[in-house]
């Protein structure tokens, strides 16, 4: 027998100037999604998108515990991140804050990330994921652009898709 | 960091509500302020100030017929959101395949 592994395919959305949204159905229920977020073997197997090794993995699941994920790319970069648990519902909820190590952040000043909330609904043995990432401010969102990585956090998906006819 | 203006480019210039709404509308067909003003219930200069954010990142285009000007819709300047949100999307689909394989052995597991 051939086991139903199709699910769907993560959909990236902006909900407002300052969020992303990321959704995403998996063929398992949501509480082995869960332990696949929150346990530390487990996230070194996929975290890395296949792109690198993760040689740091440090979460402390506790309302104020710290997590800590690095990766090393095949060229030998290291991309590092961190957060701290903001709050936890087992198998259905996690918040947490997220600051990416490569920007540098000026002596005497805060450094500034998302707020990212996990959810995990399960329907039938189905689990739809969704992930909010919140920048906040402006100017964090400004300065996630500027880094290259996560250019206009703005809606207009919708928008978007109805362009991109136009644009091809 | 400074914040960027406005003006600086189509990332920052839909981020303001009253402009995306102005182009859905121009997404439908050219057309003249008066238009817009009456579809969104705005008043005439808030529309106007918001035409001009938009042509200076040449989302919209004008041009005069008779004593109109008509307004369109250029969607070249938001091309590089567009792409960034595919980009960014594919990204998380790798990520997420490699979390399929790991559920699938969870699963046999139990």
């Amino acid at each position: 027998m051939v086991a139903v592994t199709s699910s769907g395919t993560a959909v990236v959305t902006l909900p407002t100037d300052t969020q992303i949204l990321i959704t995403r159905e998996f063929a398992a229920p949501k509480h082995l999604v869960y332990k696949a977020y929150t346990t530390p073997e487990l996230i070194k197997r996929w975290w890395n998108a296949k792109r690198g090794e993760v040689t740091v993995c440090d979460v402390d699941l506790r309302v104020g515990g710290k997590w800590r994920y690095v990766m090393v790319t095949a060229d030998g970069t290291e991309v590092g991140f961190h957060g701290q648990y903001k709050e936890i519902v087992p198998d259905e909820r996690l918040v947490s804050t997220e600051v990416f190590e490569g920007i540098p952040v000026p002596d005497g000043e805060e450094e500034q990330g998302t707020l990212n909330t996990l959810t995990l609904a399960e329907v039938g043995g189905r689990t739809t994921l969704t992930v909010l990432v919140e920048a906040g401010t402006q100017e964090v969102r400004d300065a996630i652009i500027e880094s290259g990585m996560e250019a206009g956090m703005q809606d207009a998906m919708d928008l978007l898709e109805e362009l991109a006819v136009s644009l091809a | 960091m400074a914040r960027a203006a406005t003006t600086t480019d189509a990332f920052n210039a839909v981020a303001e509500p009253r402009r995306r709404q102005i182009l859905d509308v121009l997404a439908g067909s050219e057309r003249p302020v008066n238009d817009i003003v009456a579809l969104l219930g705005l008043g005439q200069p808030q529309v106007s100030k918001h035409l001009r954010v938009l042509r200076e990142v040449g989302l919209v285009e004008v041009r005069e017929e008779g004593r109109q000007r008509m307004y369109r819709l250029n969607g070249q300047p938001l091309k590089p959101i567009h792409d960034w949100v595919k980009n960014y999307e594919r990204s998380w689909e790798q990520r997420f395949e490699a979390l399929d394989e790991l559920l699938e052995e969870l699963k046999e597991e139990g």
